[in-house]
């Protein structure tokens, strides 16, 4: 009675069940949490459209910020493929960003590509030695990563306060203390005029669809799914944990530094404390949404960054905070993670799936099955 | 001169030891607690700033600062409580939800905050324990308020409860070894819950500290992760309540080097002085911490401890 590609499509859709589930919680939540606050809640879920999708503006200022996001989620997904939890990159984002500001400064003057080109080396190994850091003193000292990454970044925003408030501040920033601002031949533009993102969103995406490569075809990547999958298999294999850990860390790290680098060259144009405004926490997310899938990675970045680019329109509007954006962050952070708990069954019913909806050779698939059981 | 700026110094370090450690002293003590019962809640640093918002606004309206310290338990309480029910679900990883715990007590903290944020409170009373002296300053630095003494009780009693109590054993043992515990017909999840709950009570009342004492007011800038030190700092006292004692007063102490060395006109590295809680956590936990052997004293189902 009920068409087989139906449940085939049942099939596909189910390990995205726990998701959909999560963000319609987390809708009908943040709902009851605004109507409780006697706020016009069936407003700002339209609102919260418009903000982020509603207008080519929308669009711009939604991936400006999805460009940064995806580079911090890239630096909890690859730890997280070796099984690391990495929430430090804040401070990695800062610290490459002030690499990148001083770059020009240290070095002699140079055309604008081989400049740019070591502003982004800079800011990659800043970033990449913070987070290298966290992971060489969880796998040689025992320090929990996800603590240690964290006081890393405290310590990395410290650094950072005090370089741009003292030695490397710019006499001229009166109000806001800066770095000397980069010359103009080393900001970086928009991708085109009537698409006003600017080129970090490419690098984001190119980023995230190199490392679904990475994870996913090389001999590298296939060992960090046994390293982050248990934690004696890959000893036994002779594997070099230490080392692919290592190598997670710093790569996670020289994505948040690039953050850093094009937060800088392209929309601040000199290292100042509007770096600290919350990319690399609000990364841990995205990269937590896309189940540390790189590819998941760029749809949820653009998400997050619609969320985050319609509170503006929601403060103006409607006179909500601006902290309403995290509360809807949180909720949805706490909802996804409570719905993972679904996942066991989710397998359940897509075997229950396979095995009576779908008209399928049963000897072939119910053996297979029957062993996965 | 020099002799009187160092006496000016050892005395702001030694009242900011209590003064900053008093929070610290809260969190690791809900930390402990639940650490105990073998989760880890890094979510303590969103209910710090739940707390914080939580007791200023209810001190602000009712006029009672108590009442606003039992208002910052009890939402601390409730965030715990979903926290430890939330991480009871199979495949819920509670360092995650630690985290996601984080940014929502924050966001629900600063949203609801907005209005808190102008209006003053009626603040927490101190004991003036340095009255027999002449030296403002010294009056001033052993002003010391009731919740420390509170919080050092507390240790005391929990040092007892968790040894001597049939609460405590069952508590350590569903930490220790849940196997054990549930053969033994005790329900591991909601001693767990319970735990959980607790902790972020006590959390809540180092908010209410913070924001009712010192620094005494309610800002969106009040917590500097206390929270998530307090996690590394229950781990440096071997999860024992009265080592958190004197982890908080040392963490106090070093929270204090910035302010104490602006005190006698140092300013330079204000930001670096004031990070050294940071570096001071790290290197503990550099010290303290091994690769290849959990620490003697950590519950066992503790997945700190992978």
């Amino acid at each position: 009675m009920l068409k087989p590609w139906l449940g085939r499509a049942a099939v596909l859709a189910l390990p995205a069940l726990p998701t959909l589930l999560a963000m319609l919680t987390t809708a009908v939540l943040f709902i009851l949490f605004l109507l409780i606050q006697g706020q016009p809640a069936w407003q700002a879920g339209p609102l919260v459209f418009e903000g982020a999708f509603g207008s080519m503006f929308a669009w711009e200022n939604t991936l400006m910020r999805a460009a940064p996001l995806m580079l911090t989620a890239l630096c909890v997904a690859l730890p997280a493929r070796a099984g690391l939890i990495i929430i430090g990159g804040e401070g990695a984002l800062v610290l490459g960003g002030l690499a990148a500001a001083v770059t020009p400064l240290w070095l002699p003057s140079l055309p604008a590509w081989p400049m740019l080109i070591a502003m982004g080396v800079a800011a990659m190994l800043a970033g990449g030695l913070w987070i290298g850091l966290s992971g060489w003193l969880r796998q040689k000292r025992g320090v929990n990563e996800t603590i240690g990454s964290l006081l890393l970044s405290y310590i990395a925003l410290a650094i950072f306060r005090h370089l741009v408030e003292g030695p490397l501040r710019d006499p001229n920033s009166l109000n806001k203390p800066s770095t000397p601002p980069l010359d103009g031949s080393y900001q970086i533009g928009v991708i085109s005029d009537s698409f006003y993102v600017h080129w970090g969103l490419v690098a984001g995406v190119v980023a995230c669809v190199l490392a679904w490569v990475f994870v996913r075809y090389s001999v590298v990547g296939f060992s960090l799914r046994i390293v982050g999958g248990n934690p004696r298999t890959p000893r036994m294999l002779g594997l070099p944990v230490d080392r692919l850990v290592l190598l997670t860390c710093v790569l996670g790290g020289a994505a948040a530094g690039l953050a850093g680098m094009y937060e800088v060259s392209a929309v601040q144009g000199s290292a100042n404390t509007a770096l600290i405004s919350g990319y690399g926490t609000a990364g841990i997310l995205v990269a937590f949404a896309a189940r540390h899938n790189p590819l998941g990675i760029i749809v949820c970045a653009i998400l997050l960054g619609g969320l985050e680019a319609s509170g503006g329109l929601l403060q103006r509007r409607l006179g909500l905070p601006d902290a309403t954006t995290l509360i809807l962050q949180g909720i949805l952070f706490i909802n996804l993670l409570a719905w993972e708990a679904l996942t066991r069954r989710t397998l359940d019913w897509r075997l229950w799936l396979r095995g009576h909806w779908i008209a399928a050779p049963p000897s072939r698939t119910g053996t297979t099955e029957v062993s996965h059981g | 001169m020099a002799e009187s700026e160092l006496s000016i110094f050892l005395l702001a370090l030694l009242a900011g030891a209590i003064r900053v450690g008093t929070p610290f002293l809260f969190v690791s003590l809900g930390e402990c607690l639940t650490e105990k019962g073998g989760r880890i809640n890094l979510g303590l640093e969103g209910i710090l700033v739940t707390g914080a918002m939580t007791g200023y606004a209810v001190s602000y309206l009712s006029g009672s600062p108590w009442l606003g310290v039992l208002a910052a338990g009890l939402s601390g309480l409730a965030l715990g409580l979903v926290h430890g029910v939330i991480c009871s679900l199979p495949r819920v990883n509670d360092i995650a939800f630690g985290i996601a715990l984080i940014l929502f007590g924050t966001g629900l903290a600063f949203f609801l905050g907005k209005d808190f944020i102008q209006p003053s409170a009626p603040m927490l009373p101190s004991i003036p324990l340095g009255f027999w002296s002449d030296d403002t300053r010294v009056r001033s630095a052993l002003n010391v308020n009731v919740l420390f003494f509170i919080g050092v009780a507390l240790a005391f009693v929990l040092h007892w409860g968790l040894r001597g109590t049939r609460w405590g054993l069952v508590l350590r043992l569903v930490g220790d070894h849940q196997d054990s515990a549930q053969a033994l017909g005790y329900r591991a999840a909601g001693v767990r819950i319970l735990a959980t709950g607790v902790g972020g009570f006590l959390a809540g009342v180092g908010g209410a500290y913070l924001s009712l004492y010192y620094p005494g007011s309610w800002n969106e800038g009040l917590s500097s992760g206390q929270g998530l030190m307090a996690v590394a700092l229950v781990i440096f006292a071997r999860w024992q309540p009265i080592n958190c004692l004197w982890a908080a007063l040392l963490f106090g102490a070093a929270g204090a080097v910035g302010p104490a060395l602006q005190a006698i006109g140092i300013g330079w590295g204000y930001y670096l002085f004031n990070a050294i809680p940071y570096v001071l956590t790290l290197a503990v936990m550099v010290i303290t911490c091994r690769p290849d052997r959990t620490l003697s004293g950590a519950p066992g189902e503790l997945s700190l401890n992978r």
